[in-house]
């Protein structure tokens, strides 16, 4: 089955299914690309999630969402997991989880918070801090269909070293025809980067993303403050409400 | 709780997949208490109150509850007056066999 066609819906309620550790990427000191492999893995569209459930031996369980990082290759995919310090379920599958042990998946789910590669509409994406993992998978689908849609991508980190793909960011923007890729620094900006650290604001969103006028369709994700904030600026800016995509990660920074 | 610990109804696809054979977050409700009509993907869920509490974004009203147990799943849909889902095109006329 295509990835498209496996995007729509499907005739039965979704279970959890059985999903392994294949491979353990570092892409930042909080932040790894998890490969799993996950047996009759139907396919799935750039912005879609999963949800992962721990079972402790007590029985009790934990279940949190996390977006496809990319295209599935087969029965693998990828997530990308920044550790909350305090957190239930993500120091587990960052530190703990090793090869070969099982965690349950459910999913692909969500089809608001999608890019089709068949869209035409001008794209802006502004990703906070891990908030780019979705942002990334419809940047990568966009250059694996061929896709000649104008993306923007404004991305708000912390610091350059919390930069999540930084290497193949930079490819890309360099690499991929109609791909503009901005930073925004929170806390402390590279050499050379016009402008002190600042939280995201008018200004950028304005300088970076694309006039409403040119109706694009624009997808936000990160911390729940991040993704309010960007909102509404986009729609103070014009842009209409349902053409303004959001997906909440959740609490904090 | 503060203000901003609520997600979006993004993050409702997964529990009711358990329930339902569609995607609802394609589908678009209409709050029962202000009349707003609006995609299920915007609604603002609480998961910290015991389930999940799906709030009207405009008025703030509760428009979908779903608490899950073990072995059973209470679905309230109360403040929705009702809810649209895409569905594939029907099939113009069914084919002979
Ligand atoms: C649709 C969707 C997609 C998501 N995709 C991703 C993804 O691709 N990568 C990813 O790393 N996360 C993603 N998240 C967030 C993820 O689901 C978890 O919330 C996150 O991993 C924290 O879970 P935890 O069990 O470790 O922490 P918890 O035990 O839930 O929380 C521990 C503490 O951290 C706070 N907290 C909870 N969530 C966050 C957060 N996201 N950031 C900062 N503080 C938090 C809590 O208030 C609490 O104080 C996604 C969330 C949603 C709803
Ligand atoms: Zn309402």
């Amino acid at each position: 089955m295509t990835a498209a066609a496996a995007g729509g819906r499907r005739a039965v309620p979704l279970g959890w299914r059985v999903a392994r550790l294949v491979q353990r990427r570092v892409e930042t000191s909080t932040a790894q690309t998890l490969v799993l492999s996950v047996p009759d893995w139907p396919g799935h569209l750039p912005g879609q999630h999963v949800d992962v459930r721990l079972t402790a031996p007590d029985g009790y369980q934990a279940a949190r969402s996390y977006s496809l990082a990319g295209p599935a290759d087969g029965d693998r995919i990828a997530l990308t997991v920044q550790r909350v310090p305090d957190g239930e379920v993500s120091p587990y599958l960052t530190d703990a989880w090793v090869e070969g042990d099982p965690v349950e998946v459910r999913g692909p789910v969500g089809g608001w918070f999608v890019w089709r590669p068949a869209q035409t509409a001008p794209v802006l994406l502004v990703a906070g801090g891990s908030g780019v993992v979705p942002l990334m998978a419809m940047v990568r689908a966009r250059r694996a269909a061929g896709s000649r849609t104008p993306f923007r991508l404004i991305y708000s980190v912390r610091t350059p070293a919390d930069v999540i793909y930084a290497d193949e960011l930079r490819t890309r923007a360099r690499d991929d025809p109609g791909l503009d890729v901005a930073y925004v620094y929170t806390r402390q900006a590279p050499d050379g980067w016009r402008g002190e650290p600042h939280r995201i604001g008018l200004a950028d969103v304005n300088t970076y993303g694309w006039p409403a006028e040119l109706e694009p369709l624009c997808y936000v994700c990160g911390p729940t403050g991040f993704v309010e904030t960007v909102a509404d600026l986009l729609v103070g800016l014009g842009h209409q409400t349902r053409r303004v995509r959001t997906e909440r990660f959740g609490p904090t920074g | 709780m503060t203000e901003m610990s609520y997600l979006d109804g993004n993050m409702l696809d997964g529990p009711l997949r358990e329930l339902f054979a569609v995607d609802l977050s394609t589908a678009t409700g209409r709050c029962a208490s202000c009349g707003m009509v609006g995609p299920m993907a915007g609604l603002r869920v609480y998961a910290h109150a015991p389930g999940l509490v799906g709030r009207c974004p405009a008025c703030a009203e509760v428009m979908v509850r779903l608490v899950r147990a073990p072995d059973r799943a209470w679905l309230d849909l109360r403040g929705i007056t009702y809810l649209q889902v895409p569905m594939p095109t029907v099939e113009p006329f069914p084919r002979p066999l």
